[in-house]
């Protein structure tokens, strides 16, 4: 442990450790230092000069953004002369600011207003013309006005450090000095709004929400984002019940500020025309709306009729419906249907990983985990494409913590530039082109290794061999596609495991078995869509709860709309297995969530009496799942709950392991009914494959 | 410009060959002691070098006037990254001239305090990053630096002593900043040239974040005589701590502008009425800019003082890059600083908020007033804004832009609030006389 530094800023007295800043030290002791270009995590500028103080012995004013604290130092942000250095930076800052604040989409969320509200002068004594560029589109996320601009780089940093793309640079000088796209008049990046987010004043501005409403008119939920299985929370601003952007600024949540474009401009998709609205049935070969008593009274017979003849009921369930849903789902079908089969499209093989890991505490990786290790191997994944925020995490630990970087891989992928050591390898060749960087590894401290599909199967058990032969900890990531594919596999949505991977006795159907089985009286899909490109299978009834008319559902028998993730509360477990509140954003008339659909069923079947909620389902999963003994209240209260792979997981030994193979602009289905996903180019991959 | 006599009163150092015929071949230059200083220091130890340096009083000739011997002491010889040698050529400061002059008639000099410092710090590689303007130079330079290769003087194991060197020019494109170190050095590795945050100084993190001694091009060329004849006869040219000789552009209202090589302190009124033969016309002194455009400007019953770095901060301006700008009675105060002003607009690099909002503002306010379309209070908004950029910048150029429009208003203030209510100014006075 370092000797601590003392110093004193505004007569307080502060301890920090060797390095630490003075705006940061002030910041310990409630001492607000201002800043526009100083942002955490990102390199430094001392562009703004917002941050000037006194300090003892030094003649000129210092920027507290750059001045590390030092023994004895006295610092003073009090002074006449500080207050009068702030007022100037704001004075020069406004001069050719256009203040077309009531028309900006950062009026009521603008730092500089702030500023000015709080450090400026109350006149301004700027009499020339303001210098005025007419505003520029990037893309059809990113629009630039020059005039708001004042320069402070955050958005240059965050694109270049923080996302490893470095679209933005400056071109010109002096006072026509402006942001611009590397590339000249466009964008091709990731199109994450980083830059906008970032951007303290309305310089920045989305496609997706710019003109369409004011800050302040919005309620904004904290929720998890609905696509990809990293679990960022997202603010949702909403405003009239529609969904108007996403943004994490407050920080909160395991992806700190990071989103990618999903996650701040995608979550439109509750409210596309296309969205189902009302149950449909099929009748003389056509679907034709239904009210909710006829589809549910269909659907109950045909249950009903299934059970008496004693037929079998296939269930495929969803990598999108929440822990309590599936979990519900898999008690459903097992213990009220009297059927194992079940399962889900499985996207990463982790219950080969729970098997290998089954018992031992301390092997699985969390986001954080990402940030702080000292090395991290990536094993067939293009994280950038698929995995944003971890993509993000390793570069930031590359960044802040020197960590080593180690790649297996098929082709180049981003993290390929900050590599220790990258290997390309043939499609298999993964778990030998291991070996290469056997050496190097032993020799690091600890290790955290990710994969995705290209390892399963018996594979995973030799790459967790791979990992206790090096001799140092090793924490794992098994890579899964979508929000909640990582909790349908711990809920048991699985042929031959039930909840936290404990085996069968009687295994079931697989999915591909269910799809071409001619004896199923009943095929049950919720929220998934195997059938895309495919015939409908033989079974007699099929049943289908979706948000959209996707290729499964035109099939279908009875179609029930079912609620969206933004649309319901409840739980889903990430990437790292992290369990997350969900919490309901808006309501969209018509629809019902999962839980509603398969409670009522319940009812009127007789396996309950009342509806149940999914507080109720949620006690049940942590009582009942291994791995899941979570803090019910810490989690209501939105603290990310890890759990573990219990001792008694097994390896199902059954169905194949496939990633969808998403990119940035993709998610499914769902990323097809998200107006921004289907505007933007596919840049990146040409960037990151090339 | 050269006049073909050096004047009496000069001290020839640095200029002495200047004069010969095909100055700036290798042959005259090796004719001349050439190439002797460096063949001296490689007898010599990094230690004794940097200390002949330091006993020399040689301060850096590019303005800031950093003493140059404690500068390369800063450079970490142990340092496992490899060191560089980079010569500041991008002379842009209005006013000055005189490295031009370096490099046009004796660039083997300059080549050869490069090789000397190469050998204080354990460098490898040298770079002259030279202003765009001055593409004809880059020839000459080039032509030299071949000509040294063939001598076995730059290259590898130069002189059979096992020390590897060599030296490549590299042109800026036109912008002033460039010729501050850190921006230089960003400049020179491709990048938007905006200067660097400090520390960690060239010393331990120049270019290409290794150790790196960077310098003045009449700094350098000042090295090979103080090696040659030691530090202690070099200083003894000039003041106490301000040792040498100091090349000075004079420019503006004289007879006989141009660069003259004088003793540090020589005296400005001196060296304006003898030197430099006097006002133009016969007429009365204005003004002087003692050290090029930046430096405060000094009214002349100010001008009886040494040129020092010393004495003119004691006056409240600046040696500077040593380009003195003479301003005779004609001068109109208030065309001057806005056109000052225009060139500091212009040349701001943008990256910080005083610089690139305050330098604009100053020059529209000043070029308002010089034509007449003053408004109350522009006095002191210049004042204001000048006194709110000073001190506070990121790098020295905000100061640059403050420091003239200060003094400006504070020396001729009369002349400032006669443009604003419309009177003549007190150029206008001298030219009705006339």
């Amino acid at each position: 442990m370092p000797e601590l530094i003392r110093l004193t800023i505004d007569g307080r007295s502060v301890e920090v450790e060797p390095g630490t800043l003075v705006i940061e030290a002030a910041r310990r002791v409630g001492v607000k230092i201002p800043s526009f270009c100083y942002y955490e995590g990102l390199s430094l500028a001392g562009a703004c000069r917002m941050c000037l103080v006194e300090v003892e012995k030094m003649p000129k004013l210092q920027t507290a953004c750059t001045l590390v604290a030092t023994p004895g130092m006295v610092v003073r942000t009090d002074t006449p002369q500080v207050a009068e250095a702030r007022r100037a930076m704001v004075e020069f800052l406004l001069t050719n600011h256009p203040l077309d604040c009531p028309v900006c989409d950062k009026g009521g969320e603008c730092e500089l207003q702030d500023m000015a509200f709080r450090y400026g002068a109350a006149e301004s004594r700027y009499l020339e013309a303001k210098h005025h560029v007419p505003e520029q589109q990037w893309s059809p996320v990113v629009f630039y006005d020059r005039p708001r601009c004042i320069l402070c780089y955050r958005c240059v940093r965050v694109c270049d450090e923080g996302m490893g793309v470095g679209a933005l640079g400056v071109v010109n000088r002096g006072g026509r000095s402006e942001i611009a796209p590397n590339r000249g008049d466009h964008l091709e990046c990731d199109e994450c709004g980083a830059c906008i987010d970032i951007c303290p004043v309305g310089a920045l501005t989305s496609g997706m929400y710019r003109y369409q409403t004011r800050p302040w008119e919005m309620n904004h939920v904290g929720t998890i984002c609905a696509f990809c299985a990293d679990g960022c929370k997202t603010t949702l601003g909403v405003y009239h019940d529609r969904i108007m952007r996403g943004n994490n600024r407050d920080r909160s949540g395991l992806n700190g500020e990071f989103l990618c474009i999903k996650g701040r401009y995608a979550a439109d998709f509750p409210h596309h025309p296309a969205r189902l609205s009302r149950p449909l049935v099929r009748q003389d070969g056509e679907l034709r709306p239904a009210s909710w008593l006829e589809a549910l009274s269909l659907v109950e017979a045909r249950l009903r009729e299934a059970l008496a003849a004693g037929s079998p009921i296939g269930v495929i369930g969803s990598n999108h419906t929440t822990n309590e849903e599936n979990y519900f789902l898999q008690k459903f079908a097992r213990q009220w249907l009297k059927t194992n089969h079940l399962d889900h499209q499985r996207t990463g093989d982790v219950p080969a990983l729970a098997s290998a890991l089954a018992g031992r505490e301390g092997t699985l990786a969390s986001t954080e985990d990402l940030y702080t290790a000292r090395a991290v191997l990536v094993v067939g994944a293009d994280l950038a494409q698929q995995h944003p925020l971890l993509s993000w995490q390793i570069r930031a630990n590359w960044r802040h913590h020197r960590a080593r970087i180690y790649v297996v891989t098929t082709g180049p992928v981003r993290e390929d530039r900050y590599a220790a050591r990258s290997v390309r390898v043939e499609p298999g060749g993964e778990l030998e082109g291991l070996l290469a960087l056997a050496e190097a590894l032993r020799a690091e401290p600890d290790l955290v290794i990710l994969f995705g599909d290209a390892i399963q199967g018996e594979d995973v058990a030799r790459l967790v061999a791979f990992g206790d032969s090096l001799g140092i900890p090793v924490k794992y990531v098994c890579l899964v596609d979508y929000a909640n594919s990582r909790g349908a596999a711990d809920m048991g949505l699985l042929p031959d495991l039930g909840p936290g991977y404990q085996p069968l006795e009687r295994p079931g159907m697989t999915l591909e078995e269910m799809l071409e089985c001619p004896d199923l009286a009943v095929l049950w899909v919720v929220g998934a869509n195997p059938l895309i490109g495919r015939q409908r299978p033989p079974s007699r009834f099929l049943l289908v709860q979706d948000l959209f008319l996707t290729e499964t559902a035109r099939l279908a028998d009875v179609v029930l709309p079912a609620a969206s993730a933004y649309e319901k509360d409840g739980t889903v477990t990430n990437v790292c297995g992290e369990v997350q509140r969900l919490r309901k954003v808006v309501a969209v008339a018509g629809v019902k969530t999962d839980l509603e659909i398969f409670s009522l069923l319940a009812c009127r079947m007789g396996f309950q009496k009342d509806p149940v909620g999914w507080e109720t389902v949620l006690r049940e999963i942590a009582d009942a799942v291994p791995g899941y003994r979570l803090s019910v209240p810490a989690l209501l209260a939105g603290a990310p709950q890890r759990t573990h792979f219990a001792s008694q997981a097994s390896s199902s030994r059954r169905g194949k392991v496939r990633s969808a193979r998403d990119t940035l602009f993709t998610s499914g289905t769902l990323g097809r009914f998200a107006t921004i996903l289907s505007q933007v180019r596919e840049a990146p991959g040409a960037l990151y494959r090339g | 410009m050269l006049h073909p006599e050096p004047h009496p009163a000069e001290v020839v150092l640095l200029t002495r060959r200047f004069r010969l015929p095909d100055s700036a071949s290798i042959g005259t230059y090796l004719a001349t002691e050439g190439y002797q200083a460096f063949r001296k220091a490689l007898a010599m130890t990094p230690e004794e070098i940097i200390e002949e340096v330091k006993k020399s009083n040689l301060r850096g000739r590019g303005g800031a006037g950093f003493p140059t011997g404690l500068k390369w002491s800063f450079v970490p010889r142990n340092s496992p990254k490899p060191k560089y040698v980079v010569a500041n050529a991008d002379e842009g400061e209005p006013g000055t001239c005189k490295d031009r002059l370096l490099m046009q008639y004796d660039p083997h000099s300059l080549l050869e305090g490069m090789l000397i410092a190469a050998r204080a710090v354990d460098a490898r590689a040298g770079y002259i990053y030279i202003r765009g303007e001055y593409r004809y130079l880059i020839e000459i330079l080039d032509r030299a630096i071949e000509e040294a290769r063939r001598h076995g003087l730059l290259g590898r194991n130069i002189l059979g002593s096992g020390m590897d060197f060599d030296i490549y020019t590299h042109s800026g494109a036109g912008s002033y900043e460039c010729g501050e170190e850190t921006a230089l050095l960003e400049s020179l590795e491709g990048k938007r040239g905006v200067p660097r945050l400090r520390p960690p100084f060239p010393a331990t993190s120049g270019a290409f974040g290794c150790p790196t001694v960077l310098n003045n091009v009449e700094t350098f060329c000042s090295v090979p005589p103080i090696i040659l004849r030691g530090g202690l006869a070099f200083a003894g040219l000039g003041t106490p701590k301000n040792g040498g000789t100091r090349l000075f552009a004079i420019s503006g209202h004289v007879n006989r502008p141009g660069v003259y090589e004088l003793p540090m302190g020589f005296n400005l009124l001196r060296m304006i009425h003898e030197v430099a033969g006097g006002v133009r016309g016969g007429r009365k002194l204005k003004a002087v800019i003692p050290g090029g455009s930046s430096c405060p400007v000094l009214r002349a019953e100010e001008c009886d003082l040494p040129m020092d770095f010393d004495s003119l901060a004691r006056a409240g301006s600046m040696l500077g890059s040593g380009g003195v700008i003479v301003m005779d009675e004609t001068t109109c105060m208030v065309k001057a600083a806005a056109r000052i002003l225009r060139f500091y607009a212009r040349e701001s690099c943008g990256f910080c908020t005083p610089c690139r909002e305050g330098t604009q503002w100053l020059a529209q306010v000043l070029t308002r007033l010089e034509r007449g379309h003053g408004q109350r209070g522009d006095v002191e908004v210049v004042r204001d804004v000048a006194r709110n950029m000073l001190g506070r910048t990121f790098c020295p150029l905000g100061d640059a832009a403050a420091m003239p429009a200060l003094s400006f208003i504070e020396k001729f203030r009369d002349e400032f609030e006669a443009h604003l209510e419309g009177r003549p100014c007190a150029a206008e006075e001298v030219a009705l006389h006339a």
